[in-house]
């Protein structure tokens, strides 16, 4: 009797104390607003497209949530190498509650400084491995960004319907080029779903992919718009950071279509426009989880309904006619859910339909409800697959 | 009129005594110092004396930031030590980087292929191997070229870093963690097998007593040995050194082996004991500036140690003026070329006397 209550108190004790610190971790006990310091680690600085697009989400989150230039600690030029690791422990060291983190390669490190520093919220851009680190301080946040994709696909092919009804190009010469940085699948699915877009409204379209093996270069993405265009490609469009596609093919006169930011500054008369993100809807909201005391999604992916991905601003001079009506319906059926991007109706695999996909040894199924579930199991972009109508040059 | 030059330069015959050029030198400090304060000021209107003390509160304003910045001195100092013998021997070893890079791609490749066969400390013995072996091979390739058929190894050593490069992105392919990425990524994270260990309750403990052993030896190694001093008669003249009996095909061969050799450490340090990772960028551009190092010290070792410190002093501290100021770390860049430029022109001024010629 006295071990049965022995136990019994036992339990109840792990029980309450675990209660409590569940409660000191997910219930109430938010920072107070002056108290909240918040530290960024950026792969590049002001200059560049990809990360300037990070920075201008921080603004947002700064000026919407009314916090002083003091509490941000911003610090560029990071590499994905120990140096990121020093700047995530100085960042904590400094006190901030929270950390970001912009480049896929920084995710081991924020690994490392995420073990050490429990206390303290790490959030990884772009990375896969907040889930199953099994830390409860990591998480992983990306935006749906192949909706914006699919979006400029379709711009791009309205473009090429005029360009074959016009007669500037034959109908089977609707081949597009694809600046891609890496052969991953965060590029791989960028691509497809471009190419998926385009071809909802121009059916003949071929798309050819070339890898440049960096993030930003714009020597090397320049060469490699070039080679393209060279290759017969009639629209140019990217998966890397610089101007220097838009800038080969204002050169070349082919119009294309840009990434992260407005390309028309340096392709006026060649950009069509560009998929975009805006990181301010995830900053604002994490940063509020740490004000509100509330958990943060260990994975985090939202899109067009949450205005987490746009495209920019059409370029009127370029675009074909109708391509803002057209654009507008695209982007509500994504909004309202009648439209999914990886529809696998509408593209094949060695010629056939795909019905069913599971990656890396696991048990999770993709595919369901006649479309790839693209983002729902983990933020970062899951689709690798090789689909019919692209040929992609890996190395 | 006799057109006497305004200005007359000679060589210093008995050259200054050490006090001399001490005071020399630090005279080009402080006036470069006060040049760099005249750039902030003109170019983004701050007060230099702020701008230098974000320098030195970015590197060595905690505990964490001291250590970040000895980890790195300690490398620039390894590497700075590997050139110092083919330097004096004016064999112009500009391949530290490549050296470096296949000492830690060796490093690395041990740790990823037995980081579980072995015991700890016996796989850090073999990775030291590798690494050394690594290095050895690479520096002594362009060597054995030069020796026999005298090619240029200003050219060979550069294009070798190339090699290297291309190497470790090979390796990339087969080590690539997770699969696609492109990138090593942290080597054994969960076991930290092949870690250098703590020492004295400190992360980069081995790492300090690795350089300074090597500091030391090479020290005695330079001014003490019949080997050193054969480096030394070499890099002056090979017909003297020929003429005084030495195999000069012999000390070509083997003091870049040495210095290929201590490259090969260095990488073993950077990814053994600093990143635990391998990447084309593991070198990082300090096989160029340890040549720097290696000059400015006049291949003394300890001076070494000092003029490391600095040039990481500003790297280090480069990174807050730019959190701090949104200065661009590039800033720290133009300070660091005008320190340096100021300092080596110093140089002149302790070889040769400048005269105002009597009218």
């Amino acid at each position: 009797m006295k071990k049965a209550l022995a136990i019994g108190l036992a339990a109840a004790m792990t029980v309450s104390m675990s209660a409590s610190v569940y409660a000191g971790e997910e219930g109430g006990a938010g920072v107070a607003k002056e108290d909240l310091k918040v530290g960024i680690i950026y792969i590049g600085d002001e200059n560049e497209g990809y990360t300037a697009a990070h920075m201008k989400g921080i603004d947002e989150m700064q000026e919407e949530l009314g916090l002083d230039d003091s509490q941000i600690i911003e610090k560029t030029l990071i590499g994905e190498d120990e140096g990121c690791y020093d700047a995530a422990a100085d960042l904590a060291d400094q006190g901030c509650q929270i950390v970001f983190a912009n480049s896929f390669g920084h995710e081991t490190y924020i690994l490392e400084a995420a073990g050490e520093y429990p206390e303290v919220q790490f959030c990884h851009a772009t990375g896969t491995q907040a889930a199953s680190s099994g830390l409860s301080n990591m998480h992983n946040y990306f935006t749906n960004i192949y909706e914006a994709r699919y979006v400029s696909g379709v711009v791009a092919g309205l473009k090429l319907n005029e360009m074959i009804e016009d007669g500037t190009i034959k109908e089977d010469a609707a081949k597009m080029g694809y600046v891609g940085a890496f052969p991953y699948a965060e590029v791989i699915s960028g691509y497809t779903s471009f190419y998926l877009g385009a071809k909802s409204v121009c059916p003949s379209v071929t798309m050819e992919v070339k890898y440049t093996n960096s993030w930003a270069s714009f020597d090397l993405e320049k060469e490699c718009a070039d080679a393209l265009i060279s290759d017969g490609c009639v629209l140019i469009s990217q998966h890397a950071d610089t101007t220097g596609a838009p800038t080969a093919c204002e050169t070349a006169g082919v119009p294309c279509v840009g990434y992260n930011i407005d390309m028309t500054s340096v392709a006026p008369d060649a950009a069509l426009t560009s998929a975009s993100m805006d990181w301010g809807v995830y900053y604002k909201y994490a940063v509020q989880c740490i004000l509100d005391g509330t958990a943060i999604d260990t994975d985090w992916c939202k899109g067009f309904a949450d205005g987490a991905d746009k495209i920019t601003p059409l370029n009127d001079k370029v675009v074909a006619e109708g391509t803002e009506e057209k654009v507008k319906e695209v982007e509500d059926a994504l909004i309202d859910g009648s439209l999914h991007v990886f529809d696998t109706s509408t593209f094949t695999v060695d010629g056939k339909e795909l019905t069913t996909y599971k990656k890396d040894g696991s048990d999770t199924e993709y595919i369901s409800d006649g479309y790839f579930h693209e983002s729902e199991y983990g933020s970062a972009p899951a689709f690798d697959i090789a689909i019919d109508g692209i040929t992609s040059i890996t190395q | 009129m006799s057109k006497e030059p305004f200005l007359q330069i000679s060589k210093r015959r008995n050259g200054m005594k050490w006090q001399e050029r001490l005071g020399v030198r630090f005279i080009a400090l402080i006036l470069s110092l006060i040049v760099c304060g005249a750039v902030i000021v003109a170019l983004v209107k701050m007060n230099p004396v702020d701008v230098y003390r974000a320098i030195w509160d970015g590197a060595m304003g905690t505990e964490r930031r001291m250590w970040m910045t000895i980890r790195d001195t300690m490398v620039l100092l390894c590497i700075a030590i590997g050139l110092a013998p083919a330097f004096k021997m004016k064999f112009w070893n500009i391949g530290a980087e490549g050296q470096i890079l296949i000492g830690g791609a060796c490093s690395a490749a041990v740790m990823i292929y037995a980081g579980d066969k072995m015991s700890p400390v016996l796989l850090l013995i073999v990775m030291l191997i590798a690494s050394i072996l690594g290095g050895m091979i690479w520096g002594m390739i362009p060597s054995v070229f030069k020796a026999y058929w005298n090619t240029n190894e200003t050219l060979f050593t550069l294009m070798l870093n190339y090699v290297a490069m291309q190497v470790v992105t090979y390796c990339i392919v087969f080590w690539e963690n997770p699969k696609g990425s492109n990138t090593v990524g942290i080597i054994n994270q969960a076991t930290q097998t092949g870690w250098l260990p703590q020492l004295f309750g400190q992360k980069y403990g081995w790492n300090v007593v690795i350089v300074l052993i090597l500091t030391v030896g090479m020290f005695v190694y330079l001014k003490y040995c019949k080997q050193g001093f054969e480096i030394a008669v070499v890099g002056e003249s090979e017909n003297t050194a020929r003429y005084a009996g030495i195999h000069v095909k012999r000390v070509i061969i083997r003091t870049m082996a040495i210095s290929g050799a201590i490259c090969g450490i260095a990488g073993f340090v950077i990814v053994s004991g600093a990143s635990h990772t391998i990447s084309t960028a593991t070198a990082g551009g300090r096989g160029f500036t340890a040549i720097i190092v290696a000059w400015l010290s006049k291949f003394n070792t300890f001076i070494m140690i000092a003029v490391s410190f600095g040039i990481v002093l500003m790297q280090q501290g480069a990174v807050q003026i730019a959190t701090q100021y949104g200065l661009n770390e590039n800033a720290s860049d133009v300070l660091l070329g005008i320190i340096l430029f100021f300092l080596i022109g110093a140089e002149f001024f302790i070889n040769y006397k400048v005269k105002r010629t009597k009218r």
